[in-house]
């Protein structure tokens, strides 16, 4: 129901043809400033490993700011928005598993613009990707691990929202933008000054974009130092370790910060901001 | 006890008639159109800066995008201008924030909170709460793209080298009047829209960063896709920018920053022109619709 509900906030403000192709053209005109950046410097070279290691990790980081955010930005909604928080709160239902629904229609809504960002990619971008030797068992396997480790780190920004005034939207957004520059999403994490790379080590979502770049194009790892040394089988186990860490850390800092909010009378609290 | 209330209720009296002295003078034609456009301004050029966990997320969120381009140009081996150029488009985006989301959104924002009606009945002209709107919103999203060049240039040790102060701070004030009488002219436009207006704004970020060449040279585009983006003034104006305070920049320039100037001139009369124009129509039609006190969720 709660996925339900969101899908219909979410897509209900306007006809679905719009609703596509507002969907659609974030993300892929995210990909084309990349694009752009690449071809310029690289002088139209998009054979180099460096382009599908860009593209890829792009890509799939829209399940970053859709999965994660949208978890988080339910409280914003429901609580500044539509002000109706603490009847959801009142109602026989379990909080975390209504915010965790909510986040589905961000997923489905991720899912596309992911979709049709590879498939721009792919079709006009020589993003090289051969469907015969796409490891698919890793990448399904990867993809879902991913997904519910979003959800989750979703809900520990949940929690943070809960607890915070005037600047809650700001949480989710400041949150996905430092992941991007510290979970090798568009660049490798050798970049990066190297007090800042434990940071990005880190990070499940570091490990989450790797395997889903080996299981799509396998030659990118070999390419950057960064994980050459790991397999994939270790940075499964690695990654598996890092999400249940997390998950759990989420359940629990969800948990005292709605014990919080509730004692505080923050659950309906409205700012205007 | 009696001499103290006589006093109190004397000075009271004193501070009653000082009080309708001040505002019983009634102002009209431009001294009401300026004291419009200083009252709209001032809490946005004071009152933005009291809340200062904004103006450091304000900066921070740019900063983000501006770290990660840098890197994805340090990890492709670019040129160090290419760093200056995402420096400076990350500078500029707080602009085009602004406009989204403070100029344009702004007359829907304040439908939704009950401003809008006052506003209206206000014997005072829109226009001039539009035009403070713009004066208060640039300037504050001036103090806030100048912190984000200085934190840039101190991070990635950025240097600009001015060709011209004269021709900068034209082609700059230009950019601004244009945009911002673009601004404008969208305030009016969303002025009609519901719930949409938030979708809207936040569709026009990535494709307009894409399309305006941010964070590279507008150049790069093919000739029509950059000609058509001339239409947002960022794009000639950041074009034009980067001619004049990068020593090499005028090999990347779509035109000459003299032509630039006269394009960017053009548009600023066209957008507040059309913005006087469309202010006065939709604000007729939205009164006649009765969508001015509406709260659609």
């Amino acid at each position: 129901m709660a996925a339900w509900l969101g899908w219909v906030i979410e897509s209900n403000w306007t006809d679905p043809f719009l609703f596509a192709v507002y969907s659609i053209v974030k993300p892929v005109s995210g990909a084309a400033i990349l694009v752009i950046m690449y071809g310029i410097i690289s002088q139209g070279n998009f054979d180099s490993a460096m382009f599908p290691y860009i593209y890829l990790g792009n890509a799939f980081y829209i399940y970053v700011g859709a999965v994660m955010t949208g978890v988080s930005w339910a409280v914003v909604d429901d609580r500044e928005h539509y002000k109706t928080l603490k009847y959801m709160y009142i109602a026989p239902i379990h909080i975390p598993l209504y915010l965790l629904g909510r986040g589905v229609a961000r997923f489905i809504t991720g899912s596309i613009a992911v979709f049709i960002t590879l498939a721009a990619g792919i079709l006009f971008l020589n993003v090289n990707i051969n469907f015969a030797e796409v490891n698919w068992l890793l990448f399904f396997a990867t993809l879902v691990i991913g997904v519910v480790m979003l959800a989750m780190l979703g809900l520990l920004l949940a929690g943070l929202t809960l607890m915070t005034v005037r600047h809650e939207g700001f949480i989710g957004e400041a949150t996905a933008g430092a992941l991007y520059i510290f979970s090798g999403a568009i660049f490798p994490l050798n970049v990066l000054p190297e007090w800042l790379r434990p940071i990005g080590y880190f990070m499940p979502t570091t490990y989450w974009l790797e395997l889903l770049r080996r299981s799509l194009v396998g030659n990118v790892a070999a390419a950057f130092p960064t994980l050459a040394n790991f397999s994939d089988l270790q940075i499964l186990g690695v990654l598996t370790g890092l999400s249940l860490l997390f998950g759990t850390v989420s359940v629990y800092v969800f948990r005292w910060c709605d014990s919080i909010a509730r004692e505080k009378g923050l659950i309906d609290r409205t700012t205007n901001y | 006890m009696n001499q103290r209330n006589a006093k109190f209720i004397l000075r009271e009296g004193k501070i009653n008639l000082a009080v309708q002295g001040k505002y019983s003078r009634k102002d009209t034609g431009w001294r009401l159109f300026l004291k419009t456009i200083i009252a709209r301004a001032y809490p946005r050029i004071i009152g933005q800066q009291r809340e200062i966990s904004w103006v450091v997320f304000e900066v921070v969120m740019p900063m983000l995008a501006v770290i990660a381009y840098v890197f994805v140009y340090r990890a492709l081996n670019a040129p160090e201008e290419y760093i200056g150029f995402v420096v400076m488009g990350g500078a500029m985006t707080a602009f085009w924030m602004n406009i989204l989301w403070s100029m344009s959104s702004q007359l829907y924002w304040e439908k939704e909170q009950g401003n809008l009606a006052l506003y209206i009945m206000a014997p005072n002209s829109m226009m001039a709460i539009l035009l403070g709107m713009a004066l208060g919103g640039m300037l504050a999203t001036a103090m806030r793209a100048v912190a984000v060049t200085l934190l840039g240039m101190w991070m990635f040790d950025v240097t600009f080298t001015v060709s011209s102060y004269a021709q900068l701070f034209l082609v700059f004030m230009l950019a601004m009047v244009a945009l911002y009488g673009m601004g404008m002219m969208m305030a009016s436009a969303f002025l009609m829209f519901g719930r949409e207006a938030w979708h809207m704004a936040n569709l026009a970020q990535e494709p307009i960063f894409l399309a305006s060449g941010f964070y590279f040279p507008i150049k790069s585009l093919p000739f029509w896709v950059a000609a058509g983006a001339s239409v947002i003034p960022l794009t000639l104006g950041m074009d034009a920018m980067r001619q004049l305070i990068f020593p090499t920049g005028f090999q990347f320039g779509f035109m000459t920053v003299q032509t630039e100037i006269y394009i960017l001139a053009m548009l600023s009369v066209v957008f507040l022109a059309t913005a006087k124009f469309l202010l006065a129509r939709v604000e007729k039609l939205a009164v006649r619709e009765g969508r001015i006190t509406e709260s659609r969720k």
